[in-house]
């Protein structure tokens, strides 16, 4: 993060938000049911988050930012027990969907991610055809019982991914041969294939242009609509254009969160306000 | 400053051009030698698929060939044929009279004439009483002679001129023939070289080769599989990795005594059977494809494992459906070149008895066998003259069956590497 944003790039950014969220009749805030509360995560005996509580919003984009190593994508994948697979990792503290812990021994991981899908930094297509890569979920959810109710999941999702016309005629060609910005959407469209509540996004725009970036932004605004989203950006632009509320992290501290236009224009926080003038990070 | 650099540049330039030289020199030794190696082989090798055959007129009369009525199977198989067939080639000869000299004519017929006179009496039952026109196998020497690999004097010659002259002259008169060979591919071992195939040994590598596939490669992916997605990294865990890497370069002949004394001596399975050949080479094939296999699954990209994860797949779900698929080629790739290699292996099946010689193809994988590299040993050590080409010959088929098997290999990873990217 050497970027160093005026203000000016920032207060920009601002006004946008707050005619976005003039049309969007922006609600309060609501809980979405997705609440973190003093949560600690170890890898080994290294700390790399310290009692975060947060609060997910419902129907709305929060976005996290902070440096890089301050502990966002960590805390985004404890929403969804991603975690779990790393050795020596540890989390403590409470993490609740609907008031039942997530970490609570017996609860199915299976369900859990149906409910909490994930999109990730790099596009992930699986090696196989572009409707294969939709139709794995529902399958091992077991959503569809007749192909046709499947062809159907497939296209929905790729519809609302904005995808479809893109491949329609290549549904079952390699989704590996579609462009960087394709597979993003087709990644999407696989995590909202299982209809979930809240869609985790890690960076989802750091590896593809700007002009792929902001249909994937435009995207993330249609679906709000529908589900709840939390991304981790490094891009504050981002942050600004797309969120509702933003979460500053920091050393593994959840410094500051609020409505967004709050923490641009004014931050409670002194690290905050040095952060999003560009004076680290 | 400026001069001295470009006398460093100029050096610099030869010290490449002289690098491109030896790289281009030794491949071109390495060519040289391949070309004289394959040259030698398919010069030597070539005639052994094809044979020499003389053309006669057969009387096939009951009574001469000892065959009583009716007709039927054991009756027609009970023939003297050996008599018929020499009476046939007396009649091309009626100057020769005197016993012994009949008795150094008939040695140009082989014991194949025989066979092949039986086999058609018994196929064309009708003809009994007729005369018939066949072609049937000379004997090893003039075989040779007629290909060209006898000298026709010297103390190296097996043939008197008398026998020579008969032969040249029916080889005038339009009688002798060359023939494709089709019993060298079908045919069991012979102790005569006109007759002596590799369709055994073909088959016994098949069985064995089969025995080998099904053992290592569920065994191998297995292994791999657990090593690399589900067990944890613990020094029992590396020392089995560590094993498992020496295991690739343990002598082939010591699998072979550990095959003679466990799968043998304690187990008592059939000595010199395809299946424990299989078996054999099956232990020896496995840290190749836990090599393959490990490497192949490590470099599948951690995003599939994560994204299929985020899915809500269970771990076993992960690596069956998106992991494992996904590291199948390299894995493919890797039991094909380690199943070449099993192919080409001799020690460890001359120590588990797959040495003998079996003048049957075998049915099963449980019956005695012999396999292609070891038919090419045993071969190789005989004296005959005939056994030469056959060796050369044999040689031949297994390198075709190795360059097949890995253009397979080759062929698996070019396409999965254009449908991937």
């Amino acid at each position: 993060m050497n970027t160093v944003y005026s203000i000016n790039d920032v207060a920009t950014a601002v006004a946008l938000v707050d005619v976005n969220a003039a049309e969007a009749g922006l609600p309060a805030v609501s809980a979405s049911g997705l609440t973190a509360k003093n949560v600690d995560v170890f890898y080994g005996d290294t700390q790399a988050l310290h009692d975060v509580s947060i609060d997910i919003c419902s129907k709305q984009i929060t976005a996290l930012i902070g440096p890089s190593g301050c502990g966002k994508t960590t805390f985004l994948r404890c929403l969804n027990r991603m975690n779990d697979v790393v050795d020596g990792c540890r989390v403590t503290g409470s993490i609740t969907l609907d008031g039942e812990d997530i970490y609570a021994p017996g609860v199915d991981i299976v369900e859990l991610r149906s409910r909490i899908g994930m999109v990730f930094q790099k596009p992930n297509p699986f090696p196989k055809s572009v409707f294969e890569n939709i139709a794995y979920g529902p399958k091992i959810h077991g959503l569809a019982e007749h192909r046709t109710d499947l062809e159907e999941i497939v296209v929905t999702s790729l519809r609302k991914a904005g995808l479809f016309e893109e491949v329609k005629d290549r549904l079952h060609q390699p989704a590996t041969g579609l462009s960087g910005g394709q597979q993003q959407r087709l990644c999407i469209a696989r995590a909202i294939s299982i209809n979930p509540e809240v869609l985790l996004m890690d960076e989802p725009c750091s590896a593809l242009d700007p002009i792929a970036t902001s249909r994937i932004e435009d995207l993330m605004w249609e679906l709000k609509e529908n589900y709840s989203i939390i991304i981790v950006t490094h891009s504050m632009q981002q942050a600004a254009r797309v969120s509702q509320r933003t979460g500053f992290f920091h050393l593994g501290d959840l410094v500051e969160v609020n409505m967004t236009e709050k923490i641009f224009q004014n931050p409670v926080d002194s690290r905050t306000r040095d952060y999003i003038t560009g004076r680290f990070g | 400053m400026r001069p001295n650099n470009k006398e460093k540049l100029r050096k610099r330039a030869r010290a490449e051009w002289r690098f491109r030289l030896y790289g281009i020199m030794s491949l071109l030794f390495a060519g040289t030698a391949l070309v004289f190696l394959v040259s030698t082989i398919v010069s030597s090798g070539h005639s052994a698929f094809f044979k020499t055959t003389i053309e006669l007129e057969f009387k096939l009369d009951a009574e001469r060939l000892g065959i009583e009525i009716p007709y039927a199977r054991e009756n027609l198989w009970a023939g003297r044929y050996y008599t018929a067939a020499k009476y046939a080639l007396y009649a091309l000869f009626p100057e020769v009279t005197s016993r012994p000299d009949k008795r150094a004519l008939s040695r140009m017929l082989s014991p194949g004439a025989e066979l092949e006179l039986r086999d058609y009496v018994i196929a064309h039952p009708g003809k009994i009483g007729e005369i018939v026109t066949l072609e049937v196998p000379v004997s090893s020497d003039y075989d040779q002679l007629y290909k060209g690999h006898l000298a026709r004097s010297g103390k190296h010659t097996k043939l008197s001129a008398r026998q020579m002259e008969q032969f040249d002259r029916l080889v005038g008169e339009g009688l002798i023939h060359y023939r494709f060979n089709p019993g060298f591919l079908t045919a069991a071992d012979s102790r005569y070289p006109e007759l002596a195939g590799i369709g055994g040994a073909i088959t016994g590598s098949f069985y064995a080769l089969l025995v080998c596939f099904l053992l290592s490669f569920p065994l191998g992916i297995a292994a791999a599989l657990y090593l690399e997605e589900f067990s944890k990294d613990t020094r029992l865990t590396r020392m089995i990795e560590a094993n498992i890497n020496n295991l690739a370069a343990v002598p082939s002949v010591i699998f072979g005594l550990l095959g003679l004394a466990v799968i043998l001596n304690v187990f008592g399975l059939p000595r010199g059977t395809p299946l424990v050949g299989g078996m054999v080479l099956a232990l020896m094939t496995l840290p190749t494809i836990i090599i393959a296999c490990r490497s192949s699954l490590r470099a599948v990209s951690p995003g599939i494992r994560q994204g299929a994860l985020a899915m809500g797949a269970s771990p076993v779900q992960v690596v069956f459906q998106q992991v494992l698929p996904a590291a199948m080629p390299g894995t493919l790739t890797g039991t094909i070149i380690g199943l070449a290699q099993a192919l080409g292996e001799t020690a460890p099946l001359l120590m588990i008895g797959m040495v003998a010689f079996i003048a049957n193809v075998p049915a099963t994988p449980l019956d005695s066998s012999a396999s292609l590299p070891v038919q090419i040993y045993l071969w190789a050590e005989s004296a005959e003259r005939g056994f030469v080409e056959k060796t050369a010959a044999a040689i031949i088929v297994i390198m075709s069956f190795l360059i097949l098997m890995n253009l397979l290999a080759v062929i698996i990873r070019s396409r999965t590497q254009t449908k991937v990217e």
